[in-house]
């Protein structure tokens, strides 16, 4: 009877997230469920062997996604998530590593290492969950917050300017870059899929709701009240200036695919190369 | 020489017999234990590593990267660890500081991986192109929390060979990253180094699972404490986390399970210590007084024994080659039979408190130290001797 019962709730994901790792610590209203469950669906539509996918992480409540993903997965440290996944992509040019971290994680601590990441067209996938905020530390400001924002460490209001992800990730040579909120799972997915394929460095933006932390201090109680104000605020654009896609407290929500660059050498591609020039150098002398 | 060019497993190892500086001794002995992958930032005394190994890693399948910062190196060579490869850093004290949170990572996660600390003078920018010795306990504590290390300190340019790939074959045995403590002295200084045939060097290679995947527990350790690495891309669907872990490698946040973890990763080292500690004993048999010293100091140390016998002195010198794990019931011993322990170091005593504290009174420690810039003169060592043993 039991059995039955389990079977009968077993979700055809499953096979995809860690055995006994589930219920998550994700909050109810959390956008990051869905959004792991749209990494999924889109990792098992890409057609990659699942033995060549590496899922790499930082630290935030996004960050803890990796440990919940029944692939090889590396949490890391606060903001570290990109150079280890450079480290681990250089060893096998077939290998597909997905980081998947937050915005603090990536743009604060971690920014040094997501400019140089997209600087050097290192052929990994990097999937920002941005909830304008520091989710795990309880809601302080980040390096996404908008003016105006209210955070635990802004009780007046955040007094800096946002950076916007999709326009940084570009201007520093990131060759694919997207935005979808949490709200577009199917064309999320879409890209997602896409991203993975792409060769050279991809960057997708989520917008993710986080009502614990953000909503309840910005008149977004609920998850779902973030969610229907994303809908409300989208204007889809693909191929949309991604100099020209900040997010301000009420202006519009530009989504879509911004960018994609094919023919831009990534790093494993010249650090092949150079193997074969090294290989058929004569050989020298200490 | 002729145009032939040679094959990739021929140039891994170069034998032969060489006039070469430390640092380039040090990549070489990386590459014999084979490390193929450097991650690294540049910094005197230290950056000859990276230089060298940019251009003799794509000689061997291997890869170099120059990262934007020592963080970044780190971690990359953790990321390149989990990818099956042997892997590097190069740095200086200023760069070690900086990796010292990804060191805790490496150990938590039980990441095999070498760092090269040539030493300069500190704090701060301190003495960049000047020696010292004054990264010895940070290497031993500068990651938060409580861990066990292996740090090795070779006193000449062979041993920068030789013992780097005794550090990498202790990362792979033991599963952590392990430290070689140089000092701009030995990284810029050039004297004889032998490198042997390929067959003559002694390469370990970390543990793999043989158990099935399904089964398979990531961080379940074998008696010698030290879990099989199953590394990406092998179907382990590899698990790990700088958070408490469970032998699933699952993060659980409770006393019990960090009891468990951190007592077995203090262990792995500790209850291996006989294996570990490297040690050289020079003219002990007979000294009423000994040194201890380690590294470049240990060079300066012999040339006092030699002036201080030729006055009836009878000293010796116990080298430490393995700085930590603490060599201290050698030392205790040695406390026993000598009455006076004079220990040479270019910092202000951190090893000194080390031999303090293994002696349990039973030997007088003498420290003779400088703080950087500068090595021992033997005159300076033998003075401070008379000086005090009147
Ligand atoms: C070196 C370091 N500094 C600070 C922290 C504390 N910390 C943990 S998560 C986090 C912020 C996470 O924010 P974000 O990346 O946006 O993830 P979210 O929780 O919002 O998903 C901080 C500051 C840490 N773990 N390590
Ligand atoms: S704090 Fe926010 S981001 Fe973190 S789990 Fe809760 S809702 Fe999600
Ligand atoms: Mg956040």
């Amino acid at each position: 009877m039991t059995d039955k019962l389990l079977k009968a709730v077993e979700h055809p994901s499953d096979v995809f997230l860690r055995p006994g790792r589930i219920p998550h610590i994700w909050c109810p209203g959390c956008s990051l469920g869905s959004v792991t469950n749209v990494i999924i669906e889109a990792i098992k539509q890409s057609g990659i062997d699942s033995k060549k996918i590496s899922i790499i992480s930082g630290i935030g409540c996004t960050g803890r996604a990796a440990g919940y993903l029944n692939f090889d997965s590396f949490h890391t440290t606060h903001g570290r998530a990109i150079p280890f996944a450079i480290g681990l992509s250089v060893t096998d040019p077939e290998r597909k590593v997905i980081v998947i971290s937050g915005d603090g994680d990536l743009a604060s601590i971690g920014g040094n290492h997501l400019i140089h990441g997209a600087r050097r067209n290192a052929d990994i996938t990097v999937i920002c969950v941005n909830n304008f905020q520091y989710g795990m530390t309880g809601g302080q400001v980040g390096p996404t917050s908008y003016e105006g924002q209210f955070q635990t460490t802004a009780p007046y209001g955040n007094v800096e300017h946002p950076f916007d992800l999709p326009g940084l990730a570009y201007s520093c040579g990131a060759t694919f870059v997207a935005r979808w909120t949490a709200l577009d799972v199917r064309r999320m997915k879409e890209t997602i899929i896409e991203a993975i394929l792409h060769k050279g460095f991809s960057f997708v933006e989520i917008l993710g709701s986080c009502p614990t932390t953000y909503g309840r201090r910005n008149q977004l109680r609920e998850g779902l009240e973030i969610l229907e104000n994303f809908r409300k605020r989208t204007v889809l654009k693909h191929g949309a200036d991604p100099t020209k896609t900040e997010i301000s407290k009420d202006g519009p929500i530009i989504v879509g695919k911004f960018v994609e660059i094919k023919d831009k050498s990534t790093l494993t591609d010249n650090l092949l190369k150079v193997q074969r020039i090294a290989k058929a150098t004569k050989a020298r002398g200490l | 020489m002729s145009e032939t060019i040679q094959k990739e497993e021929d140039r891994t190892v170069l034998t032969g017999e060489y006039f070469t500086t430390g640092n380039l001794a040090a990549a070489e002995g990386a590459l014999a234990a084979g490390c193929k992958f450097f991650g690294g930032y540049p910094i005197t005394p230290s950056s000859e590593i990276a230089e060298h190994m940019s251009y003799r890693l794509p000689q061997v399948g291997g890869h170099f990267l120059q990262f934007e910062d020592e963080i970044a190196s780190i971690v990359s060579i953790l990321g390149a660890s989990w990818g099956g490869w042997k892997s590097m850093t190069a740095t200086s004290g200023p760069g070690y500081s900086l990796m010292l949170e990804n060191i805790g990572l490496g150990i938590m996660t039980e990441t095999p991986c070498v760092i090269v600390n040539v030493q300069r003078g500190g704090p701060s920018t301190g003495l960049p192109t000047l020696v010292g010795q004054q990264d010895i306990q940070q290497t031993r504590w500068g990651s938060h929390g409580d861990y066990e290390v292996i740090a090795l300190a070779p006193n000449s340019v062979q041993e920068c060979f030789d013992l780097t790939i005794v550090a990498f074959n202790y990362a792979e045995k033991y599963r952590l990253p392990v430290t070689l403590l140089m000092d701009e002295t030995l990284g810029h200084m050039s004297e004889k180094l032998i490198i042997p045939t390929k067959d003559e060097i002694k390469v370990i290679n970390r543990k793999k699972p043989k158990d099935d995947p399904s089964i398979h527990l990531p961080y379940k350790a074998d008696d010698d404490l030290v879990p099989p690495m199953a590394t990406a891309g092998e179907g382990y669907r590899v698990m790990t986390t700088g958070l408490t872990h469970d032998e699933r490698g699952y993060p659980v946040l409770n006393a019990e399970t960090q009891e468990k973890l951190i007592r077995r990763l203090i262990d792995k080292i500790r209850k291996n210590k006989d294996d570990i500690i490297l040690l050289e004993e020079y003219k002990l048999e007979d000294a009423e007084i000994a040194l201890i010293s380690f590294g470049i100091s240990a060079r300066a140390s012999k040339g006092a024994i030699e002036l201080a016998r030729k006055k009836g002195i009878k000293v010796g010198l116990l080298r430490l080659i393995t700085i930590w794990p603490f060599a201290d019931e050698q030392i205790e011993k040695l406390a026993e039979q000598v009455g006076n322990i004079f220990v040479v170091e270019i910092n202000a005593g951190q090893v000194t408190r080390e031999v303090q504290r293994a002696v349990k009174g039973k030997a007088e420690v003498h420290g003779v130290f400088k703080y950087g810039g500068a090595i021992h003169t033997p005159e300076e060592i033998l003075s401070e001797i008379e000086r005090r043993i009147k």
